[in-house]
């Protein structure tokens, strides 16, 4: 269980690209472990009939298809670690 | 090229994922202008930009558009539909996540009829469309620091998409072009989208593998990106096949990956890249509540929609009496079977209606939008009511066919109507036998050598005699009547 926990978390670590030292892992393979067990409560009740809810709120609210500008280009770059002629600049990134 | 009998053994089967970006005024999500071409990160919000704390509400003209497309398409509209996050990290997406719909989406079981050139018809049901958030735009080249980094461009981020997943019911190339030709005709009709492959408003995914002729189960696919045109699409999927069927037939594994098509060498690539990326982890959307259509929104949305292309290609048929085939062709957008219907309408033939625009105004209109780009058929120097009045012209014989084709040009280029042209150029036809008779009289005067073939039994050179008497009256003759003066004047000779 423990081992396949470790796995799983190795796992959730690449696809978040997150990098963890072998503590980290322990630690948070224990955390997650802790967090299932809690949500794993709610096995205890019997749900047969009841309709899976997905939010918790059920209004609506739509918005009208009215166009506005809420940010200018220089506020909207303006927290970018790197920026030139207007765009957000990255490592390269090839073949999207 | 496959070699005949391993293309008879094999059979391709194709399923399409095509995405289309709606017309709305709004993106999805926030209220930034959906437009293409602005100059870059100008209509970009927190919300798109993924800034903390922003959240997402839903435009209810994006929802109306996913609707028409749904009820258009035959589905079955889910009156609860939920959005679920589908998450992976790239520089276009700044949430980490794109705002989708998974397990539940608002439309399943739909259906296009689709039609090739050929005339065949074919079915090709629709597994779902779900509503889905665009991602922004990564720029690779044309920058002085191109060669080592990426731009983001997170204008089209937001940008509300539905996508389309046909079943894998597609069986050739050219079943893929006739499909994706009727989707397009009936999203266009249907008001959803422009459908502009080259601005990025329909785009199209392929799920391609081969099985066995006569074989259930299915071979495994390879997901093909980067069809950026029809053709693209057909020529993708061919390459495909004969790489998969060259695989299978060397006793390898066709492998599941998404592989890349470059046109530049017509093949496609694996795209090992985002292989470990299909891990999507998708959960329903905590910030969206879950979208309701009631009965009342669906209802006035099918009252609204217009004829459809398969509704209007049958209705041509019947009405005009003109083939299926050119049906299809006059129908593929609204305003060609608009110009059409009226030129058929004002001239009250048909079949004559179908050829001109078929023939004389998508020739000249593929001339114009080479040199000019994008044209519009109401921009057109020549109006129906015009070109109704140039066949009601040929049909009461008022000129021939050989002179209407002059007149069209004239018309095309002035604008002119089609009785002043002829009027001011002295273009009717002379259906008066007196003066094709003199003609006739000359013709054969001074041209004993061919009396005499003609007097041998070489009937055929009365084409000749024709021809001579048609120069002569300045290409305005009644041909019918010249032909049968001809005869009986040589017979009589």
């Amino acid at each position: 269980m423990a081992e396949i926990q470790d796995k799983l978390l190795t796992h959730i670590a690449t696809l978040a690209r997150l990098s963890l030292s072998e503590a980290e892992t322990r630690s948070l393979a224990h955390d997650l472990a802790e967090i299932l067990k809690y949500a794993a409560s709610l096995e205890s009740l019997d749900l047969t009939g009841v309709p899976p809810m997905s939010h918790a709120t059920e209004g609506e609210r739509f918005r009208p298809d009215e166009p506005t500008h809420d940010l200018t280009r220089e506020q909207a770059l303006a927290n970018a670690p790197d920026q030139d002629a207007g765009l957000f600049r990255v490592p390269q990134v090839i073949g999207g | 090229m496959l070699h005949e009998t391993l293309r008879n053994k094999y059979e391709m089967v194709i399923g399409l994922e095509v995405h289309c970006q709606m017309k709305t005024r709004t993106k999805l999500f926030c209220s930034c202008p959906n437009n293409f071409g602005d100059a870059p990160n100008t209509n970009v919000c927190p919300v798109c930009l993924g800034l903390p704390g922003a959240l997402p509400v839903i435009s209810r003209e994006a929802v109306t558009l996913a609707l028409r497309a749904a009820l258009a398409t035959g589905c079955t509209v889910h009156e609860t539909s939920i959005f679920s996050r589908k998450n992976y990290f790239y520089p276009d997406l700044p949430k980490g996540y794109q705002i989708s719909q998974y397990d539940r989406p608002y439309a399943t079981d739909g259906r296009v009829e689709a039609l090739e050139a050929d005339g065949t018809a074919k079915t090709v049901r629709l597994e779902r469309i779900h509503m889905e958030e665009d991602a922004g735009k990564l720029l690779h080249e044309g920058y002085p620091w191109s060669k080592d980094m990426s731009g983001v461009d997170l204008n089209r981020s937001g940008a509300p998409l539905i996508e389309i997943v046909s079943k894998p019911d597609i069986r050739s190339a050219q079943e893929a072009h006739a499909y994706l030709t009727a989707l397009k005709a009936i999203l266009v009709y249907a008001d959803v989208s422009d459908c502009n492959m080259e601005k990025g408003s329909l785009r199209c995914d392929a799920n391609v593998s081969v099985r066995v002729r006569g074989a259930e189960a299915f071979g495994t696919r390879a997901e093909i990106k980067n069809l950026n045109s029809f053709r693209n699409v057909a020529r993708a999927i061919e390459y495909e096949y004969e790489r998969q069927v060259a695989l299978v037939e060397a006793g390898h594994k066709v492998v599941q990956e998404t592989r890349l098509y470059r046109a530049d060498k017509d093949e496609t690539a694996s795209m090992r890249s985002k292989e470990d990326a299909h891990d999507y982890r998708y959960f329903p959307e905590p910030d969206l509540p879950p979208l309701v259509i009631d009965a009342a929104w669906r209802g006035d949305t099918l009252a609204a929609l217009p004829e459809l292309p398969s509704a209007k290609r049958a209705r041509f048929v019947a009405e005009y009496g003109i083939p299926h085939y050119d049906a299809a062709v006059l129908t593929l957008t609204r305003e060609v079977a608009d110009f059409f219907e009226e030129v058929a309408k004002g001239s009250g033939n048909g079949k004559a209606a179908s050829n001109w625009v078929m023939t004389e105004v998508m020739r000249e209109m593929k001339g114009r939008e080479s040199s000019e780009g994008d044209v519009s058929y109401s921009s057109l120097p020549i109006k129906p009511s015009a070109l109704a009045e140039l066949i009601r012209l040929i049909d009461t014989g008022a000129i021939n066919g050989k002179t209407a084709k002059d007149v069209f040009s004239r018309m095309w280029t002035s604008g002119e109507s089609p009785k002043a042209i002829v009027e001011r150029e002295g273009l009717s036809q002379v259906s008066d036998t007196g003066a094709i008779e003199a003609a006739i009289r000359e013709v054969i005067a001074s041209s004993p050598e061919q009396v005499a073939t003609y007097k041998k039994g070489r009937t055929n050179t009365i084409g000749w005699f024709v021809g001579q008497v048609m120069k002569k009256t300045g290409g305005r003759a009644n041909p019918k009547i010249v032909n049968d003066l001809v005869k009986t004047a040589l017979d009589a000779a």
